[in-house]
C-alpha cells in the first residue's frame, strides 16, 4: 500500500479529475446523467485518493516533503516533474478536494443558463487538476503549468455561465493573472541562472539531494528550477537588489492573484459576475494559489528580498483590509460585498504572512482554509438567494428569516464565521494574523507592525459592521411586498444540505480544533520561518 | 561565344565535386516530384486532376524518408567544398518544412478543388517552393542563400495571385510581388557589399574576413552590408517597419496560401537570418545586436496593438504573426553572450508555431465553409453548433497567446530563458517588454475564443456543416502537435539537441 502511495498517490490525486474530463468528452451531450455521474465520481476518486494519502501521512514529520515523484520531465532546462506533500499543502489539497464534490452536488440539478453540463463539467475537472497539481508541484515550471491552466477553465466558466457584464469580468480576470504570471515567469527564469550553490549546512542538504546535486561545490551555478534546491540556496549568489528585484517579479504574479491591493479590481468584478459555482471555486481554492506562492516560494527562495520586501506587503495587506471593508460597507449588491469582504480577509492572511515569523504564516496557512470554506460558503448562500428572488440587491431583500428561515440562519452562521466569532473557523484566521503582527521576524520594524496591528484590529469592527449590517438588511424584517407570496421562495433543499453541511460542520469543526491545521502546518512553516531568520 | 568565353578561361582543370547523393536526396526526391507532377499535368490534362493532391503529399512525405535516414546517420555531411552542409539542425528543418507543406496541401484538397482553380499548377508550385526552402536549410553561401530565397519566392507571389476573378487577389499578388522584389534587391545590394569586404560568398570565410577588418579599413561598409541583409530578410519575415505587405496579401491570398506565407515562407526568412547571423554575422555582435534589438520590440508592440483592432480573423492572425515574428527576433539580440540558447529558442520557437499557427488556419478554413466570412463576428455562437472545431481553435488560441500546457508557452518560455541568460541589459529588458507584450497578444486572441464561446450566431443560423477528412487529418495533427510539445516539451529540445552545431559554433 505505502509503496503504491509513494509511487503513484500524488500523480493520481492530480489527474483523476482529468481523466474524468477525458472521459465525460466521450459521453453524448446528451446523456445527462452518465454526465453528472462522473462529474461526481471523479472528484470522490481523487478525494479518496486524498484520504488514503493523509490517512498514511507521517504527521511527526510535516516538514518535509513526503509521497515524492521525481521523472525528468524537460531535460534541456532541467526542470524536473516533482511533487511532494508536506504540511504546508496538505491543508490547501484537503481543501481543494473538499470543496469541489460540494460543488458538483450543488449543480446537480442547476447547471447555470445556459446549461450545457457537458462543458460546464469537463471545464471544472480540468480546474480541479491544474489547482492540485499547483500546490504538489515542488518545481517551479511545473507550479508555472498548472497555475496557468487555471486561467482557461475559470476564463470559459465566468464568459459563458456569467451574469450580465461577464464578458468585461471575464477578460478582465484573465488578462490581470496573465500579467502578473508573465513577470513570475521571467522571475522564474532569472533564477535559475543566477542562483548559486550556498555553503555551510545548505549545501550538505543541497547535495542529500542527490543527482546533478550530489557533487555541487559551494558557488557552482545551481541551474535548477526545483523548489527543495533552490530554497536551499536561498538566493546564494544573488545580489541584494537584484534579489529584490526578482522577487517583485514574483509579487507581480502572486500579488494579483491574491489579490493584494491595489490589484484587486478585477476580483470583485469577477466574483459578481462568475456563476455561483464559479465564485465558489475562485473564492475557496483559486485565490489561494497566490498566498500559498508567497509561502512556499517567494519567501523561502529568496529570503533576503523578503525582508526587505515584508513592510510593503504589510502596509499593502493593511490597506486591503481597510478598504475592503470600506468597499463592502458602500456596496448594494450581496455578492459584491462578500467579493469586498474577501479582499479584507486575505488582507488578514497577507499581514500573516508578511511578519515572517512561524506564528504569522501559521496564521496565513489557517487563514486561507478558513477563508474557504466561509466565503465559499457565503457565495453558495447568494447563489441560492438570486436563483429565488431574481436580485441580490440589498435594498430590495429582507426577511429572508421569514421566508425561507432554514437558510436564514445558514446565513446568520456564515455571516458569524465571517467576522471572526470564537470558536468558529474564522476567528483563527484572523485573530493569530493580527497578533503575529505584534512582534514581526528580528530585523523587521517593530512600531511599523504594530500600526499596521492596530489597523488591522480596526479592520475587524469594520467586518463585524458591514457583515451585521449585510443579515440585518437581508434576513431581518418582514419579506418585501414584491417577494411576500412569490412561491419561487423556497427553503434549503436536499442538494443544497447535502453541499452545505459538510462545509458548515468544518467550520465548527475547525473552529473548536484548530490545531487540525496549526499542528500540521506548523512544522513546515517553522522551517520557512528559520530560513528568513525569523 | 561560348568558345571565347572558355578561352579566357584560366588554364586549370575543372575538377567535378564528388557528390554525397544521400545528403542530397531529400531535395532530388522533391525535384523529380515537382517535374512530374507538371509531365502528368501536361499529358493527362483533366484526367491527372483529381490525384494531383495525393501525388503531391506522396512526393511531401517521400522526401521525408531520406531526412530520417540522415538523421539517423547523424553524421555532418559538407558538400561543395562547405556551401551546403547537411547536419541535425538543418534536418529537423527540412522535416518542419515538408510536414508544414504535407498540412497545407491536406489544407488546400478541397478549397483548390471546390473553388474551381488550376489544380495541378498549384500543387506543383508549392512543391517547387518547398525545394527553395530545403534548399535553404542547408545553404552556407551567399549565392546558395539568394539562389534558394528566389526558388521559394517566386511560386509564392503566384500562388497568393490564385484567386484570380477576385480583385483582392490580384492585389494581395501584385503587393506582395513588387515588396518582395524590392527586398530582394536591397538584400542582393547588401550581399554584394558584403562579398566585396568579404572576399567570398561562403559564410564562414566572409566571418573570419569580418573579424579580420574589425574596426579597421572597411568597417562601415561592413555595417552597411549587414544593415542592408537584415532588411533584405525583415521583408521576408514580416517584422515592422517592413511588414506593411502582410496583411493585404494575407488577406487577399487564398487562405491554405496565407497559411503557407504565414508559416512556411516565414520559418524560411528566419532560416536563412539563422544562417546568415549565426554563421557569419555573429563575428560583429556589436552591430547587429542593436538591429535586432530594435527590430524585436517594433515588431512586437507595433504588431500586437494594430492586431487589437482588427475584426477580420486572418488579419488579426496576419499582425499576430508579426507580433510573433517580434518575440523571434529577439533571441539574435543576445547572440554575443547566450549563442546556443538563442538559437536553439529560435528553431524550437518555429517548429511550435508552425504547428499552432497552420491548425489556426485549418480551423479559419473548415468555419468559412460554412461562414463564407472570415470576420470575427461570424463565429458568434460557434460553440453551440459546432464544439469540437471551437474546442480546437480554443487550443490553437490559447497556444498562440503561450498559455500552457499548450505549445505556445515553452516556445515562448524558451525565448525568455534565452534572452536572460545572455544576462546583458538588454537582454532583460526585451524580457520585459516581451512580458508586456504577451498580455497584450492574449486580449485578441481571447476575443476570438470569446466570440466563438460567449456570443450569439450572428444571423441564427446554427446548422453544422460537413468537414473533409482532409481537413480534419490537418487540425488532428496540428492539434496532436501543439498539446505535446506543451506537455512534454522534452520531445522538442531532445530532437533539437545541436551539440555538434554547438561545437561548431562554440570556436
Amino acid at each position: 500500500m505505502m509503496n503504491f502511495l509513494n509511487d503513484w498517490g500524488l500523480v493520481l490525486t492530480i489527474f483523476l479529475p482529468l481523466a474524468g474530463a477525458l472521459v465525460m468528452m466521450a459521453i453524448p451531450k446528451q446523456s445527462e446523467g452518465a454526465i453528472k455521474l462522473v462529474a461526481l465520481g471523479a472528484p470522490l476518486a481523487a478525494a479518496a485518493m486524498g484520504i488514503l494519502l493523509m490517512l498514511n501521512f507521517d504527521y511527526g514529520d510535516s516538514e518535509n516533503l513526503q509521497f515524492m515523484v521525481n521523472r525528468n520531465w524537460i531535460e534541456l532546462i532541467n526542470s524536473n516533474f516533482i511533487l511532494g506533500l508536506d504540511g504546508l499543502s496538505l491543508p490547501l489539497l484537503a481543501l481543494t478536494l473538499f470543496i469541489v464534490p460540494l460543488v458538483v452536488i450543488y449543480s446537480w440539478q442547476h447547471v447555470p443558463n445556459p446549461g450545457n453540463p457537458k462543458a460546464f463539467f469537463t471545464l471544472m475537472l480540468i480546474l480541479e487538476t491544474a489547482m492540485i497539481g499547483s500546490f504538489l508541484a515542488q518545481d517551479l515550471i511545473l507550479f508555472f503549468v498548472f497555475f496557468e491552466v487555471t486561467l482557461l477553465p475559470m476564463y470559459f466558466l465566468i464568459g459563458v455561465w456569467g451574469g450580465e457584464q461577464r464578458r468585461y469580468a471575464s477578460i478582465k480576470f484573465f488578462l490581470y493573472t496573465l500579467f502578473g504570471s508573465a513577470f513570475m515567469i521571467v522571475a522564474f527564469v532569472a533564477l535559475y541562472f543566477l542562483a548559486k550553490a550556498p555553503t555551510g549546512i545548505a549545501l550538505e542538504q543541497l547535495r542529500a539531494l542527490g543527482g546533478s546535486y550530489a557533487d555541487m561545490q559551494a558557488g557552482d551555478p545551481l541551474r535548477s528550477f526545483g523548489m527543495q534546491a533552490l530554497t536551499y540556496s536561498g538566493a546564494a549568489g544573488i545580489a541584494k537588489t537584484t534579489a529584490i528585484v526578482i522577487f517583485g517579479g514574483m509579487f507581480l504574479g502572486f500579488g494579483i492573484k491574491v489579490p493584494m491591493f491595489p490589484f484587486h479590481t478585477w476580483l470583485p468584478d469577477a466574483h459578481t459576475q462568475a456563476p455561483t459555482q464559479g465564485s465558489v471555486i475562485l473564492a475557496a481554492v483559486l485565490l489561494k494559489l497566490g498566498t500559498y506562492g508567497f509561502i512556499r516560494i517567494a519567501i523561502p527562495i529568496l529570503p533576503v528580498a523578503a525582508r526587505a520586501w515584508a513592510p510593503i506587503i504589510g502596509i499593502l495587506a493593511v490597506i486591503g483590509i481597510i478598504y475592503g471593508a470600506l468597499g463592502c460597507l458602500a456596496q448594494t449588491d450581496m455578492k459584491r460585498l462578500i467579493a469586498f469582504s474577501s479582499v479584507s480577509h486575505m488582507g488578514y492572511t497577507m499581514l500573516g504572512i508578511s511578519t515572517l515569523t512561524a506564528f504569522g504564516l501559521n496564521a496565513a496557512v489557517f487563514g486561507m482554509v478558513a477563508h474557504g470554506l466561509i466565503t465559499g460558503l457565503l457565495f453558495f448562500i447568494a447563489g441560492s438567494v438570486k436563483e429565488r428572488y431574481h436580485t441580490l440587491d440589498i435594498k430590495r431583500l429582507g426577511g429572508l428569516l421569514v421566508s425561507a428561515p432554514k437558510m436564514g440562519w445558514i446565513l446568520g452562521f456564515a455571516t458569524m464565521a465571517s467576522l471572526g466569532l470564537p470558536g468558529l473557523a474564522g476567528f483563527w484566521g484572523e485573530f493569530p494574523a493580527i497578533l503575529a503582527a505584534y512582534e514581526p521576524a528580528v530585523g523587521l520594524n517593530v512600531a511599523l507592525f504594530r500600526t499596521l496591528m492596530v489597523l488591522a484590529a480596526v479592520g475587524t469592527v469594520l467586518a463585524a459592521g458591514y457583515l451585521l449590517w449585510l443579515y440585518q438588511r437581508t434576513a431581518f424584517g418582514t419579506p418585501s411586498e414584491e417577494f411576500e407570496n412569490d412561491p419561487n421562495i423556497t427553503d434549503v433543499n436536499k442538494f443544497e444540505w447535502l453541499a452545505w453541511s459538510p462545509i458548515i460542520a468544518g467550520i465548527v469543526i475547525l473552529g473548536f480544533f484548530p490545531g487540525l491545521i496549526f499542528n500540521v502546518a506548523g512544522p513546515a512553516v517553522e522551517v520557512i520561518a528559520r530560513t528568513v531568520g525569523g | 561565344m561560348i568558345a571565347t568565353l572558355l578561352q579566357l578561361l584560366p588554364e586549370a582543370d575543372f575538377l567535378s565535386p564528388t557528390i554525397d547523393w544521400h545528403a542530397i536526396a531529400p531535395e532530388m526526391v522533391i525535384l523529380v516530384g515537382s517535374l512530374v507532377l507538371i509531365l502528368l499535368d501536361s499529358f493527362k490534362l483533366d484526367k491527372a486532376k483529381p490525384f494531383m493532391p495525393t501525388l503531391a503529399s506522396l512526393v511531401l512525405l517521400g522526401a521525408l524518408i531520406p531526412v530520417i535516414t540522415l538523421a539517423i546517420d547523424g553524421s555532418t555531411r559538407v558538400l561543395f567544398g562547405g556551401s551546403y552542409v547537411v547536419d541535425s539542425m538543418s534536418l529537423v528543418l527540412k522535416a518542419l518544412f515538408l510536414v508544414s507543406a504535407y498540412i497545407v496541401v491536406l489544407m488546400s484538397t478541397n478549397y483548390v478543388a471546390d473553388g474551381d482553380y488550376w489544380e495541378s499548377e498549384y500543387y506543383s508550385l508549392i512543391v517547387a517552393a518547398v525545394l527553395g526552402m530545403l534548399v535553404m536549410c542547408s545553404a552556407r553561401d551567399l549565392l546558395m542563400i539568394f539562389v534558394a530565397l528566389e526558388l521559394l519566392s517566386i511560386p509564392a507571389y503566384m500562388l497568393a495571385a490564385w484567386r484570380k476573378g477576385d480583385e483582392k487577389s490580384n492585389e494581395a499578388g501584385l503587393k506582395y510581388y513588387l515588396m518582395g522584389v524590392f527586398a530582394s534587391a536591397v538584400l542582393l545590394y547588401g550581399m554584394s557589399l558584403m562579398y566585396g569586404v568579404g572576399r567570398s560568398t561562403r559564410l564562414d570565410v566572409i566571418a573570419e574576413n569580418l573579424v579580420r577588418i574589425g574596426d579597421g579599413r572597411g568597417a562601415p561598409i561592413v555595417t552597411l552590408a549587414m544593415i542592408f541583409v537584415i532588411i533584405g530578410f525583415a521583408f521576408k519575415v514580416s517584422a515592422v517597419p517592413f511588414h506593411t505587405w502582410a496583411p493585404d496579401t494575407y488577406e487577399g491570398a487564398p487562405t491554405p496560401v496565407t497559411a503557407f506565407l504565414a508559416v512556411a515562407s516565414k520559418t524560411a526568412g528566419f532560416v536563412a537570418l539563422i544562417q546568415i547571423v549565426f554563421y557569419c554575422f555573429a563575428a560583429r555582435p556589436d552591430i547587429i545586436q542593436p538591429v535586432f534589438a530594435v527590430l524585436a520590440i517594433l515588431s512586437m508592440t507595433v504588431g500586437n496593438l494594430i492586431a487589437l483592432k482588427q475584426t477580420n480573423v486572418v488579419r488579426m492572425l496576419a499582425y499576430s504573426g508579426i507580433a510573433q515574428a517580434g518575440f523571434m527576433l529577439a533571441p539574435f539580440a543576445v547572440i554575443e553572450t547566450n549563442r546556443e540558447q538563442a538559437l536553439s529558442s529560435i528553431v524550437i520557437y518555429l517548429v511550435i508555431y508552425a504547428a499552432m499557427n497552420l491548425g489556426a488556419f485549418a480551423v479559419i478554413i473548415a468555419i468559412t465553409r460554412k461562414t463564407r466570412s472570415a470576420e470575427i463576428t461570424s463565429l458568434g455562437g460557434l460553440f453551440s453548433y459546432m464544439p469540437g472545431l471551437t474546442v480546437v481553435m480554443t487550443i490553437f488560441l490559447a497556444s498562440l497567446a503561450g498559455i500552457p500546457p499548450f505549445g505556445g508557452w515553452y516556445a515562448k518560455f524558451g525565448v525568455w530563458q534565452a534572452l536572460i541568460g545572455g544576462n546583458t541589459a538588454l537582454g532583460y529588458g526585451l524580457a520585459i517588454i516581451m512580458a508586456i507584450n504577451t498580455v497584450v497578444a492574449a486580449y485578441y486572441y481571447l476575443n476570438v475564443a470569446k466570440t466563438m464561446w460567449f456570443d450569439e450566431a450572428p444571423d441564427g443560423d446554427t446548422a453544422p456543416v460537413k468537414i473533409p477528412f482532409t481537413l480534419i487529418g490537418a487540425m488532428g495533427i496540428t492539434v496532436v502537435a501543439t498539446v505535446m510539445f506543451g506537455v512534454l516539451p522534452g520531445l522538442l529540445t531532445n530532437i533539437s539537441d545541436f551539440s555538434p552545431v554547438a561545437a561548431a559554433l562554440g570556436r
